[in-house]
């Protein structure tokens, strides 16, 4: 899924902030089409959440503008926002009960009757499966059951944006996966364009449509999880998203949509994928992903190998990650564990004399 | 490793006895036998001894007569008045004072937080009794405060309400102003420590919501701060009741608070069993607020 | 939105001047050259000069120092006890009796603290012939007893935040109960203790009423001296010397806030280096 050629339902131009001398958000362009599940991924001081808080109306971008259907917020306080949020400590208002804070926000519907007000309530604690809890008060209910009263809540005036700051993350691992494929029915079946803000790159990949990775304030880049993965453009994104073998390169030539590389690092020449951008002679880094490489006892027929020794093996049943030295240092590879008995099944163990070797279009080679 | 019994004894149990035993047998003889003594003192006979008081006599035993003048006399019952509805008037200004400066003080920058603090704090650490005695000087007939109390009044009123100076000193409205001016720490901090506790993204949630800034200090602040404005008003009230040194020197002698009276009864009249009749009437009184906010309290913990 | 509405601006500031401008004025008066406390007759500090040859006023103050160190000590010895006791026994006899004994002085009002405290020492008198005559030790035995619950409520609350593990890691290594109080315990809660001792001492500097009841004659603490002299009307001395005792305390309490303050935001500085180092 991409963003369709029409105006975008969100639009972020421009936007800037500052505290003082520093500069939270830096010059960031964005724009989210409707029913989208968007995520803004980063580390922490990334920008992502005071770019979140700008959309809910808690702060005044320094500069720029955020369109939101056609209409621009600056000057719109948060209280009449079409937009609203779950907060990463879900901030539950303790003296009220589950339901008295679901219908929280409804009490400002000045069109909506006593009754209309019971019956959507009744309708968000449905859709959440907390009808039972409607009478207890946030303390007394666990804390997969408080992430869902807060989803409620935000939902319950029906916004045009839901923003999720870190949904998942006060959550342990289990509640987690079950989580993240609730939520996406729930975008689903209520159609509202989600905002997730997460530092977590797989919360990110599973739940989201479309991902900007965010660094130090500025947009690095925005695209499916597939693309952000696949065609990094840059080796903070590379690194940051999953994990990586970076080497230093040098372009020798360039040719038939093929980079020729020189990398000292694996001992010689390797073949990669072309980019815009590169030249002759210019110095470039190769990245290279774990499970992209792979390992086998002899050579293989393929242009980008090296023999090398395994040093280090972590088994984890369905797969392991070998540490193998190479003339030039140290890879890393993620290897699917074969079944046993099949044919040509390879699991190199420890101080093997093995090949390592991965196809060129594996091969990412990023200018910056 | 070879101990005494005696070392065993005191590492097990002697210790824990030493800590515990000490404080409270100085508390059990010095405060609650002597109150106990008062208690026991609220039902005895005045007599012209020394001490002045014994059990015996025409009334064996027990000797009511203390409590029941303490419930029909008026000079005690309009005592009782003046305390509470002082004590009480004085509450509901620190409260109306405090809250908004406690608020204030959550809202400012850390910086301006620590020094405006120390500010609430300090006149804690200044002497009671001077605190009463600066206003002493503010509110005499011819200090510049009350010249320019004056001259406002008159400014504002018709001339034939014009005065020579407002009369402040001696009035209950003296004793009030007084006990709010030393009270207000008393308000403000417990108020401040609850207010400050509260999540500030529980008021963003509200505004998000749908909620406009005095919308949310009713739907979010004011409900959550419920425990503190119970604490900082039990902290005014009860020493505001039973207040002895302010209603002595700014109020009105024809209207004395039970704090006067008692020791009037002990002092003056030398009536021992009266001043602990009336004595135990105070603490009766006290009691029930107390009661109250021990019952908020427990509540308050049980919500965490 | 850290934004602080108009309204509670304008509050604090009249809260604030409400606050201040009677010492202020106080201040200022204890300058004035006239012998009427109230009207301005000029600039002058013989005032102070006047208070600083007094002999009754010295005398006072050296009294309520005395009684005030005395009593602040044991207060905090006792206090401290009974808080860490409150704090870690959570089971002994009598222990709700104990907790009520320890809130009950800070509620009661100081007229009746007063009242049986000294008909407790006539009686005492009376029946084993002690106190033979009421003074510095019956004033500091009652300032004792009724501040010592103030020191508790810090210990109390300071103890409950510390954590109890390290107290044990203590005893896992061979420390026996006593000797984990003193190494562990006492340095952990060591600035309450301190502040403990500080308001023990102010609360016994600045007592008034039940001084005036425990008291015997010869016996005149500073609160008692200015107490007397208070009831008759606002006198320029006092005036001077509650300007002394009130830039006393100010400038200590400011200095301690001071320092405080920096330690505490060095120690912040600290913490944060030390995260960082952790990156």
């Amino acid at each position: 899924m991409s963003a369709p050629d029409v105006e975008p339902f969100l639009r972020i131009e421009g936007v800037s902030k500052s505290f003082g001398t520093f500069q939270a958000v830096k010059n960031v362009n964005l724009s989210v089409s409707k029913g989208e599940i968007f995520a803004l991924l980063g580390g922490s001081g990334c920008g992502k959440t005071t770019l979140l808080r700008m959309l809910a109306g808690f702060e005044e971008p320094t500069s720029g503008q955020i369109f939101l259907d056609g209409r621009d917020m600056a000057n719109v306080p948060p209280w009449q926002r079409p937009v609203h949020m779950m907060f990463q400590s879900y901030a539950l208002f303790p003296h009220m009960t589950v339901a008295a804070n679901v219908g929280y926000g409804l009490k400002h519907e000045k069109s909506l009757s006593k009754e209309g007000r019971a019956a959507r309530v009744a309708e968000m604690l449905d859709l959440v499966q907390l009808t039972q809890f409607a009478h207890r008060k946030p303390h007394q209910i666990s804390g997969g059951q408080r992430q869902r009263v807060a989803l409620a809540r935000a939902l319950a005036r029906q916004p045009k944006l839901l923003l999720l700051d870190e949904p998942l993350a006060a959550l342990d691992k289990k509640l987690r996966e079950h989580t993240q494929f609730e939520l996406m029915s729930i975008q689903e079946r209520t159609g509202v364009t989600f905002i997730v803000v997460t530092h977590d790159q797989e919360e990110a990949m599973t739940l989201s449509d479309r991902i900007a990775v965010m660094d130090k304030g500025e947009v690095k880049q925005i695209g499916s999880p597939t693309e952000i993965y696949e065609f990094p453009q840059s080796k903070f994104v590379a690194g940051f998203i999953g994990s990586v073998n970076s080497f230093e390169a040098r372009v020798i030539s360039r040719d038939k949509g093929h980079l020729r590389l020189d990398v000292p690092a694996l001992g010689g020449e390797i073949l990669a994928r072309d980019v815009a951008g590169a030249a002759e002679g210019q110095k470039v880094s190769l990245a290279v992903r774990p499970e992209k490489m792979r390992i086998t006892k002899d050579r293989p027929d393929t242009p980008n190998a090296v023999a090398g020794h395994v040093k280090d093996l972590a088994y984890f049943g369905k797969d392991s990650l070998y540490r193998v030295i190479l003339p030039g240092g140290l890879v890393q590879a993620h290897a699917v564990n074969a079944r046993r008995g099949d044919e040509g099944a390879f699991m190199a163990d420890w101080d093997d004399e093995v090949w390592v070797s991965f196809d060129p279009s594996s091969a990412i080679v990023l200018v910056d | 490793m070879s101990q005494s019994r005696f070392q065993r004894w005191f590492d097990l149990k002697g210790w824990s006895a030493l800590l515990i035993g000490a404080p409270y047998i100085w508390l059990l003889v010095w405060f609650l036998l002597p109150f106990l003594i008062v208690v026991a003192m609220s039902v005895a006979t005045n007599t012209p001894t020394a001490p002045p008081f014994s059990f015996g006599g025409e009334h064996p035993w027990v000797n009511w007569e203390p409590f029941s003048r303490v419930l029909t006399d008026g000079l005690y019952l309009r005592a009782f008045l003046t305390s509470v509805v002082n004590a009480f008037v004085a509450m509901i200004f620190c409260l109306l004072l405090g809250y908004p400066m406690a608020l204030g003080l959550t809202r400012v920058s850390t910086n301006w937080r620590n020094i405006l603090l120390m500010l609430v704090i300090l006149p804690f650490w200044t002497s009671f009794l001077l605190r009463v005695y600066a206003w002493m000087g503010l509110m005499g007939k011819n200090s510049w405060f009350n010249g320019l109390l004056t001259d406002s009044w008159n400014f504002l009123v018709p001339m034939s309400w014009a005065m020579k100076s407002v009369p402040m000193m001696h009035t209950n409205f003296a004793v009030v102003l007084v006990m709010v001016y030393t009270y207000l720490p008393f308000m403000i901090l417990p108020l401040y420590a609850s207010l400050e506790r509260l999540d500030p993204t529980l008021d963003e949630a509200a505004m998000d919501l749908g909620s406009r800034p005095y919308q949310v200090f009713w739907d979010v602040t004011l409900p959550q701060s419920i425990p503190g404005i119970v604490a900082g008003g039990m902290l005014v009230f009860i020493p505001a009741a039973g207040e002895l040194v302010i209603p002595s020197l700014v109020g009105n002698a024809a209207q004395p608070m039970i704090g006067k009276i008692i020791q009037d009864e002990f002092g003056q009249a030398r009536d021992w069993p009266m001043a602990s009749a009336v004595a135990v009437a105070l603490l009766i009184l006290m009691v029930i607020p107390t009661m109250i906010y021990s019952h908020y309290q427990a509540k308050a913990e049980r919500l965490k | 939105m850290k934004r602080s509405p108009t309204f509670l601006i304008t509050v604090m500031c009249f809260g604030f001047a409400f606050f201040y401008i009677p010492i202020l004025s106080m201040i200022v008066y204890s300058f004035n050259a006239s012998r009427l406390a109230t009207v301005w007759g000029g600039f002058s500090t013989k005032w102070y000069v006047s208070l600083v040859s007094n002999d009754a006023v010295v005398n006072a103050l050296f009294l309520s120092l005395k009684i005030a160190l005395v009593s602040a000590t044991f207060a905090t010895i006792l206090g401290t006890m009974a808080g860490i006791t409150l704090a870690r026994f959570t089971k002994f006899r009598g222990r709700t009796l104990f907790s009520g004994l320890v809130v009950a002085p800070l509620i009661m009002p100081e007229v009746i603290t007063g009242i049986s405290m000294l008909v407790f020492f006539i009686l005492m008198a009376d029946w084993v012939g002690w106190p033979g005559q009421r003074g510095f030790t019956t004033i500091t035995l009652a300032h004792i007893t009724f501040s010592m619950v103030f020191v508790t409520t810090i210990i109390q609350a300071r103890m409950i935040q510390s954590d109890r593990a390290i107290e044990e890691a203590a005893m896992d290594l061979g420390s026996r109960p006593w000797q984990v109080m003193f190494d562990i315990t006492l340095p952990v809660i060591s600035p309450a203790i301190l502040s403990g001792w500080l308001l023990a001492f102010t609360i016994s500097l600045d007592d008034v009423v039940i001084s005036s009841f425990v008291t015997g004659p010869g016996s005149t603490t500073l609160p008692l001296l200015i107490w007397s002299k208070v009831k008759l009307g606002v006198t320029p001395d006092i005036n001077a010397l509650a300007t002394l005792m009130v830039l006393t305390v100010g400038i200590g309490v400011f200095a301690a806030g001071m320092i405080m303050s920096r330690t505490e935001r060095r120690r912040q500085l600290d913490a944060q280096m030390a995260f960082r180092s952790d990156d």
